[in-house]
């Protein structure tokens, strides 16, 4: 591949003054863009720190507020996330090989999917504003026991912190969700005027990695938030 | 640069995490005690695998690449390691047993 | 800055400053060395700015009695000095002006890898710069420039949101630097500039840039966890629902101790190229020198938990970060015997640069080494929140850090502005930020090991001795501080032409006009030598 650039190197008009090469543009922007999801590890590294601490200190809490969360709609949101990767993954090696019309279409589906994902996020939020659950919100946090949920006002207090966790987790995954939206219909805006080719495709490539790093924060925060503590009878 | 996957890599990758989902979702239904928790993080970890080495294709990418990827892990580690290092050892804590 | 560019000594070559004219071709420019120029600006804006808090806080403590300031507006004075200073001056110093200016020349680059990310990071550093203003004028933050839990999150009643806002936003600019530095140095260097002749400047920021990339995210996402907290008046960190503020300080000296190598490391790097031109020799032991920058960055990052000896943290991990705190010694302490060892038998001169560098060097060790003390823990529980921790970081942040900033200051002044400063004043002035600075710190060892607590408007009569000598020298210092501004501003039109190596040193940056072009070289250089091919005998140069 490194020679099919090298040839046209001079001519590209893609090739910004202070590189040398297209090799040496392309991969100086990947891994600007990998060193940069390196802060987006230790970014949200920062809370699955806290959050751990917080669940070996309080599991009975923590399992409780589980409880509050319906699983279901977190593996569908989870599988829906692995079809826009699967398309962003794709759409990626459409724009390598230069398939216009694939390109544009893939980096819709995604764009969809993400959509779609963000319209279920929306939806459980509602629900526990409705429920109640929502401590950030002065009246709109109840953990009194209930029918369903007889021992659960012992947690009250500690409960209020994985609330948070869930909201602030979610929270700026679904900003960086529509971050990523934004970024794809950038992409697509820039395919449709047909930027990209087997020689140019930096953009498709840089922005599927942000992709599909969102992607596998969401792999991580389904079992943490929604799995916890599901078979004991703690409620 | 580096060759692109086939179309059927693809689909495949996308087929495990798909049902690997749904048995993260069964799994917890299962009562394992503590191993619950380990089982859905290592069924998660391999998820993350996957993508980051086929969808994010790093499997094919230089070293350097990898180093980094492998360094986001380590710092993760350090992190999570070293403040797990004071609540572990500590003789107090509010719901009893740490960990 | 025009007064020079009319010039028509300088006008002949063409160079970054004569490029382009107006305003428009400042804000709006991508040539790394115009973005270095813009930072210079800011930074000493602010330096000036957390300068006066610092002269507040000494003016208030030359009496016993809390007679200028009530305790409230002193807290405010000490927490803004540090705000200020940390984030808005030490930690973009070096990186982002004279690395900016000098990574892309050393490596043999026309510009860092990602010019427009570089402006943007400038503007996002002006706007955390403006929030921290904001939060200033507004009435100010009194939690400290390290934002403890629960105080900050529920009790003070300050702008805490908006200054951690600054400090959030300020954070990203430091990342984007980081990132730009690390990708600039992999993938932009000229042909022939292997990893081994990297110049140990460069080795020093690859190693910073490091710390700013996984270090910050973790500050930057827990100081907005506070800010949610205040603004929801719940959250994670909150004892009243069973949150652990002890966590908080975890997560912030995650980054902050590491900060303190971004604040260092960089003045490391300046000190090896300092070292090596005025003694004429090759650094000794060069792969040792660089590989401790790397040390520095990875092993920073194992011993945080020196900051928390006394707050209720688990006794068996003090144990682990107080040996590890001992750990760190080692790559820093490689550093100074390597320059020492580098002037052994060098032909010495005396420069100005030279003078910071000798200032650094002995200073340092002292920061250093009192480090050491405050990493035994049975002396830490003695010394924990006295003025010894304050004259321990001072020495390794003012006489380490910014001794270091200056001595490259006047370095690489030829370079940026193609003109010599007055040799004279400045080794007087050198010489009054020496002696004012020890005056002012020194004194804060004694009076903080016989028991003066920091942080407060108020002390013990018997402590007025060290702080009347403290205050007194923080005097000298600030004129210290003012002279080279003015000798500096005076050279801009003023100062005689340095030429292009007025020093005969080695290096890239040196092989180009003064100021450089535009692209920084005439002819793409390709590199045949080894770092700091200093004849090994004697050789005059200018200066
Ligand atoms: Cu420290």
């Amino acid at each position: 591949m490194a020679d099919t650039h090298g040839a046209v190197a001079e001519h590209n008009p893609n090739l910004r003054h202070h590189f040398d090469t297209m090799e040496q543009q392309f991969d100086s922007a990947t891994l600007g863009m990998w060193v940069f999801l390196l802060t987006e590890i230790m970014f949200f590294g920062g809370m699955f720190c806290a959050y751990m601490i917080y669940r070996s200190m309080y599991p009975g809490a923590f399992a409780s507020t589980s409880m509050h969360m319906d699983p279901m709609f977190g593996a569908i949101n989870t599988a829906v996330l692995i079809v826009s990767s699967l398309s962003m993954a794709l759409a990626v090696r459409a724009a390598r090989l230069g398939q216009q019309q694939a390109l544009q279409i893939l980096l819709l589906v995604t764009i969809f999917f993400g959509l779609a994902f963000l319209g279920v996020k929306a939806f459980e939020y509602h629900a526990h504003w409705v429920d109640n659950k929502v401590p950030l919100f002065a009246g709109h946090w109840d953990y009194s026991n209930t029918k369903d949920f007889p021992n659960q006002a012992q947690y009250a207090r500690p409960a209020q912190i994985l609330f948070c966790f869930y909201f602030f987790m979610t929270g700026f995954h679904a900003v960086h969700m529509l971050v990523g939206v934004v970024l794809m219909l950038t992409i697509f805006m820039m395919a449709r005027r047909g930027k990209f080719g087997p020689t140019y495709f930096t953009p498709v490539e840089i922005s599927g990695l942000y992709w599909h790093f969102v992607d596998i924060v969401w792999i991580f925060l389904f079992p943490l938030l929604y799995l916890i503590g599901r078979t004991k009878k703690l409620i | 640069m580096h060759p692109v996957s086939s179309v059927r890599t693809y689909v495949l990758v996308w087929l495990t995490l798909t049902i690997l989902t749904f048995v993260t979702y069964y799994v917890a239904q299962i009562e394992l005690g503590e191993w619950n928790i380990v089982v859905a993080l290592l069924i998660a970890f391999f998820k993350m695998m996957l993508v980051i080495l086929i969808f994010m294709n790093v499997k094919a990418e230089s070293p350097l690449t990898k180093l980094f990827v492998g360094a986001g892990f380590f710092w993760m580690v350090l992190l999570l390691g070293q403040v797990a290092i004071d609540y572990i050892s500590r003789t107090w804590m509010p719901e009893g047993k740490m960990w | 800055m025009s007064t020079v560019l009319q010039d028509p000594q300088t006008i002949e070559t063409p160079n970054y400053l004569n490029a382009e004219y107006g305003w428009k071709s400042w804000l709006f420019t991508t040539d790394h060395k115009r973005i270095a120029v813009l930072y210079m600006i800011s930074i000493t804006v602010m330096f000036v700015l957390g300068g006066i808090f610092a002269g507040l806080i000494r003016l208030e403590l030359l009496t016993p009695q809390g007679d200028l300031v009530n305790s409230d507006t002193y807290n405010k004075f000490f927490t803004m000095h540090g705000i200020i200073m940390v984030f808005f001056f030490l930690i973009p110093s070096i990186p982002a002006t004279l690395g900016n200016f000098l990574v892309p020349m050393m490596i043999g680059a026309k510009d860092l890898a990602f010019p427009r990310i570089n402006l943007l990071s400038w503007y996002i550093y002006i706007a955390g710069a403006l929030f921290a203003l904001i939060a200033i004028v507004m009435g100010g933050v009194d939690t400290g420039w390290t934002f403890y839990t629960p105080f900050s999150s529920t009790f003070s009643n300050t702008f805490v949101i908006t200054a951690a806002v600054g400090v959030f936003i300020a954070g990203f600019s430091s990342i984007l630097t980081g990132l730009n530095f690390i990708v600039t140095i992999h993938k932009m260097r000229a042909p022939g500039m292997t990893w081994g002749r990297l110049p140990l400047f460069v080795w020093a920021h690859y190693a910073t840039s490091l710390i700013q990339v996984l270090g910050t995210p973790v500050v930057a996402i827990t100081l907005a966890l506070v800010g949610l907290e205040r603004a929801f008046h719940i959250g994670i960190f909150d004892p009243a629902i069973g949150g652990d503020p002890i966590l908080f300080q975890h997560m912030f000296w995650f980054y902050s101790h590491p900060a303190v190598y971004i604040m260092i490391l960089p003045g490391m790097g300046v000190i090896s190229e300092l070292v090596s031109c005025f003694s004429r020799k090759a650094v000794f032991g060069y792969s040792f020198v660089a590989a401790s920058s790397i040390g520095i960055a990875v092993i920073g990052f194992l011993v945080w938990g020196h900051h928390m000896f006394v707050t209720g943290m688990s006794m068996y991990a003090s144990l682990y970060f107080s040996l590890l705190s001992f750990l760190v010694a080692v790559p820093s302490a490689i550093k100074v015997f390597n320059w020492t060892a580098t002037m052994f038998r060098g032909s010495i001169s005396y420069d100005t640069p030279m003078l910071y560098a000798f200032g650094f060097i002995g200073l340092f060790t002292i920061g250093g080494l009192t480090g050491l003390f405050l990493a035994t823990l049975a002396v830490d529980v003695h010394v924990t929140d006295t003025y010894f921790v304050v004259a321990h970081f001072h020495y390794v942040m003012v006489g380490g850090m910014v001794l270091a900033y200056m001595g490259g200051l006047h370095f690489w002044w030829p370079k940026i502005t193609g003109r010599m400063y007055p040799e004279g004043w400045a080794k007087f002035s050198a010489l009054l930020v020496f002696v004012g600075f020890n005056l002012t710190f020194f004194p804060q060892f004694i009076a903080g090991y016989l028991g003066q607590p920091r942080r407060y408007h108020a002390y013990a009569p018997e402590f007025q001795v060290y702080n009347v000598l403290s205050t007194a020298g923080a005097t000298v210092l600030g004129v210290g501080y003012i002279i080279p501004f003015i000798y500096f501003m005076w050279s801009l039109k003023y100062g005689p032409l340095a030429g292009n190596n007025p020093w005969k040193a080695k290096g890239l940056e040196w092989q180009t006009t003064s100021p450089p072009p535009t692209y920084n070289f005439e002819t793409p250089p390709i590199v045949t030598e080894e770092a700091y091919a200093y004849a090994a005998h004697k050789e005059e140069h200018g200066g």
